[in-house]
C-alpha cells in the first residue's frame, strides 16, 4: 500500500483539505488542539496562509480557527 | 441552589446571563471576555437563585486558567445551564459530554438557532433531546427567543450519569448523537463570508484594517470634536457660566473658598480650562472635554467587538506582536487600554503566560494613553495644529513598539502560540450595543467624577499652601533640563498620579510652545499610570514585578523625554 505524503498544514494550498493524520510534539500541544476539534481523522480546509509566520487559519466543522506558526507546523495532514 | 452558566467561549453565555438575571454584563463577540466569573440572580418560582457565568472552556480538562475555575465551579455544585452553538454543535457537544459523565443536572441551551437556517443547518431537537437525555431549549440570547422556555426547564433539569468514556470514546459519541440530530444543506458564499475571509488574508486584510483603523480615528476625532462644539461648549457657555459667575460674586471674587470651587478669574472672566475649581474646571473637562470623547471612542469599540473584527485583527497583527514578546491576542487588552487602564489590565488576565501578562501590563501602562487623556490631547494640542497631535500619538507608539521589542529580549520564560477561534460576523443589536456603551460609559462617570474633583480640590488647596512651589524649585533642573519644560509643569507630573486628563489640562496656563506642549503629553502619558490604574496593575503583577515595571517607566520617560526635547 503506497503511504500518502504528510504535510503539514502551513504547507497546504489555500483552499485545499486535508485529514489530520497526527499532531507531533507533546501532549499538551495535542491535547490543546484536540479541544478544539483538531485531531486525527477530521477533515480540515486551509482558509488562510501565513504572513511573515503568522497564524495559519483552517476551517473545522464549518468553525474558523487560527492556529499560531509554530504549533501550526506540528500538525500533520495528508491531502485530500 | 445555584445555576452555573456554562459553553464554549462565544456562544453568547453572557448575552444569556444578561438575559435571565436581568443584571448586566459586558458581551462581546471574542473569546476570552468573561474571565473572571459574573454572578447575578434570578427568581426561580418563588426562590431567589444565584447565577452564575462561568468563563467559556471547550472541555474540562485544565488545558488554561480558564478551564481550571470552570472545571472547580462544577465540583462545587449547582444545575449547569449548557450553552451550546447550534451553528457550531460538534465541537460543543464534547463539553456537554464531559458534564454528563459528572453525573450533574443540566439543562441545554441550544443558542444563535436563528443561524442554523442561514447556514444550511437543521437540527432534530427532540432526537436530540432523547439521545443526550437532558432537555434541550432552542434559544436566540441576543433577542430574547426562548428564554423563557429555557427558565421552565431549570427546575426539572435531570442527570443521566453515562459511563466514563476515553477522550476518543467521547468525540466518537459526540459523532454519532451530531450525525443522527443534524443534517447540513449545502449553500453559496454569503458576501458576509466573503467579508470575513476578506478581512482575514493577509492581501486585503492589512488594508482592510488599516482603512478601518484610520476611520476609527477620524471618526472618534470628529464626532468627538462635534459634540464638543454644538452641544458641550455652547452648555457650559450658556447656562453654567453665568451660574458660576453668580456663584462667584456671591463669594466676594476671591478667597480660599471661592478659588477652591469657583478658581481663579482671569480680568474677570471665567476660563473654565484655566480657572482650576471644583465646580467649574472639574465639571468642565470630564463633560465638556472628555466625555465626548468616551462617548464615541466606546461606540467604535464595542462595534468592533461585537461585530467579531478584533480576533481577525489579532491574527493579522500576530506576527508583529510576536517580535515585541506578545501574541496577537494581547491586541485586545492593549485597544482597551485605549480606553480606560483599569479594564486593559483587569483583561491581561486572558493571556497564558506570566511574561505575556507582564510584558503587556507595562506597555499598557506606560505607551497607551486612556480615552480621557485623548481627549485632553486632542482638545489642547490640537488647537496647535493636528499634526501635533498626530506627532504625540506617533511617539507613543513607536515607544510601544521600541519598549516591547526590547522587553522581548530581555525578559525571561515564553510567550505562547495564538490557539483563537475566529468568530463569524454578527451584526449587533441594537439594544446590545446601546447597552454596553451605557454600562462603559456610566462606569466611567461613576469611578471619575469623584477622583477628578478631589484632585482639583487637593490641587487648589496645595497651591494656597505653596506646596506646589517648594516642590516645582526642588525638581526644577530635572524638568526643565531634560524636558525643556518650565518647573511649573511639575505640578502636572505630581497631578498626573491622580488623574491624566486633570494633568495635562494643567499644562494649559503655562503657555507652552507645540513642542513643549507634546513633550509635556508624552511625559505624562509615559510617567505612572493614574493612581487607579496603578492599584489595579499592583495587583496583576504583585509587588516584585510592579517594581521591576515602575523602574522601566522612569527610565523610559526620561530617555524619551529627554530626546524629545533635544529634537523638537
Amino acid at each position: 500500500m503506497t503511504e500518502k505524503k504528510k504535510i503539514s498544514i502551513c504547507h497546504l494550498r489555500q483552499g485545499q483539505s486535508g485529514r489530520v493524520i497526527e499532531i507531533l510534539g507533546g501532549h499538551s500541544i495535542a491535547e490543546r488542539l484536540n479541544s478544539m476539534g483538531i485531531r486525527p481523522d477530521k477533515n480540515i480546509t486551509k482558509v488562510s496562509s501565513s504572513f511573515m509566520r503568522g497564524p495559519v487559519t483552517i476551517s473545522v466543522d464549518r468553525c474558523q480557527i487560527a492556529i499560531g506558526y509554530g504549533m501550526a507546523q506540528k500538525v500533520m495532514v495528508e491531502v485530500i | 441552589m445555584r445555576v452555573l452558566l456554562m459553553g464554549n467561549p462565544n456562544v453568547g453565555k453572557s448575552a444569556l446571563f444578561t438575559r435571565i438575571t436581568g443584571t448586566n454584563a459586558v458581551v462581546s463577540n471574542y473569546a476570552g471576555t468573561t474571565v473572571g466569573f459574573t454572578r447575578g440572580s434570578m427568581k426561580l418560582g418563588d426562590e431567589e437563585v444565584e447565577v452564575i457565568d462561568v468563563p467559556g472552556t471547550y472541555s474540562l480538562e485544565p488545558t488554561s486558567k480558564a478551564e481550571e475555575v470552570a472545571a472547580k465551579m462544577v465540583d462545587a455544585g449547582g444545575i449547569i445551564v449548557n450553552v451550546v452553538d447550534a451553528t457550531n454543535l460538534e465541537r460543543n457537544l464534547y463539553l456537554t459530554l464531559e458534564l454528563l459523565e459528572k453525573g450533574v443536572p443540566l439543562v441545554v441551551a441550544l443558542n444563535m438557532w436563528d443561524d442554523t437556517r442561514h447556514r444550511g443547518i437543521t437540527v432534530d431537537i427532540a432526537k436530540l433531546e432523547r439521545l443526550l437525555g437532558v432537555s434541550v431549549v432552542p434559544t436566540v440570547a441576543v433577542s430574547g427567543q426562548g428564554i423563557k422556555e429555557l427558565v421552565e426547564h431549570i427546575p426539572g433539569a435531570r442527570s443521566p450519569k453515562p459511563a466514563p468514556r476515553t477522550r476518543d470514546e467521547r468525540w466518537a459519541a459526540v459523532g454519532g448523537i451530531v450525525s443522527e440530530a443534524q443534517t447540513l444543506a449545502h449553500r453559496h458564499h454569503t458576501w458576509l463570508e466573503r467579508l470575513q475571509d476578506a478581512s482575514l488574508k493577509p492581501g486585503t486584510g492589512i488594508p482592510i484594517a488599516i482603512l478601518t483603523l484610520t476611520a476609527s480615528f477620524f471618526a472618534v476625532r470628529g464626532v468627538g470634536e462635534g459634540i464638543i462644539r454644538y452641544v458641550t461648549d455652547p452648555l457650559f457657555n450658556k447656562l453654567w457660566e453665568p451660574v458660576m459667575m453668580r456663584l462667584s460674586d456671591a463669594l466676594g471674587g476671591s478667597g480660599f473658598w471661592h478659588d477652591v470651587l469657583v478658581g481663579r478669574l482671569l480680568d474677570g472672566t471665567l476660563d473654565f480650562e484655566q480657572s482650576m475649581g471644583v465646580l467649574t474646571t472639574g465639571l468642565y473637562i470630564e463633560f465638556a472635554i472628555v466625555l465626548p470623547y468616551i462617548l464615541i471612542f466606546y461606540l467604535v469599540l464595542g462595534l468592533m467587538e461585537d461585530i467579531g473584527y478584533l480576533p481577525r485583527l489579532a491574527v493579522l497583527l500576530d506576527s508583529v506582536m510576536h517580535r515585541l514578546g506578545m501574541h496577537g491576542y494581547a491586541i485586545i487588552p492593549s485597544m482597551l487600554g485605549m480606553g480606560c487602564a483599569v479594564p486593559a489590565l483587569m483583561a491581561t488576565r486572558i493571556l497564558e503566560s506570566k511574561r505575556e501578562r507582564f510584558i503587556v501590563a507595562t506597555l499598557i501602562s506606560i505607551a497607551i494613553p486612556c480615552a480621557a487623556a485623548q481627549a485632553m490631547i486632542f482638545g489642547l494640542v490640537g488647537a496647535e495644529g493636528w499634526q501635533y497631535v498626530l506627532l504625540v500619538f506617533g511617539v507613543l507608539f513607536a515607544v510601544w513598539l521600541t519598549l516591547g521589542f526590547v522587553l522581548n529580549l530581555a525578559v525571561k520564560g515564553f510567550s505562547p502560540e495564538l490557539l483563537i477561534e475566529i468568530p463569524p460576523y454578527r451584526l449587533p443589536s441594537l439594544r446590545g450595543v446601546v447597552t454596553k456603551l451605557w454600562l462603559r460609559v456610566w462606569g466611567f462617570l461613576k469611578e471619575a467624577l469623584p477622583i477628578i474633583m478631589g484632585a482639583i480640590f487637593v490641587v487648589s488647596v496645595l497651591y494656597s499652601l505653596g506646596v506646589f512651589d517648594a516642590i516645582a524649585n526642588f525638581t526644577a533642573p530635572l524638568v526643565s533640563g531634560i524636558f525643556g519644560l518650565p518647573k511649573e509643569a511639575v505640578v502636572a507630573i505630581i497631578i498626573g498620579f491622580m488623574r491624566k486628563d486633570i494633568a495635562i489640562g494643567m499644562l494649559a496656563p503655562l503657555g507652552l510652545s507645540a513642542g513643549q506642549l507634546v513633550v509635556g503629553c508624552v511625559v505624562l502619558t509615559m510617567f505612572f499610570p493614574c493612581v487607579a490604574a496603578f492599584v489595579v496593575l499592583a495587583k496583576e503583577l504583585g509587588f516584585k514585578k510592579l517594581l521591576a515595571a515602575m523602574a522601566i517607566m522612569i527610565v523610559s520617560t526620561i530617555i524619551v523625554g529627554g530626546l524629545l526635547n533635544l529634537v523638537l
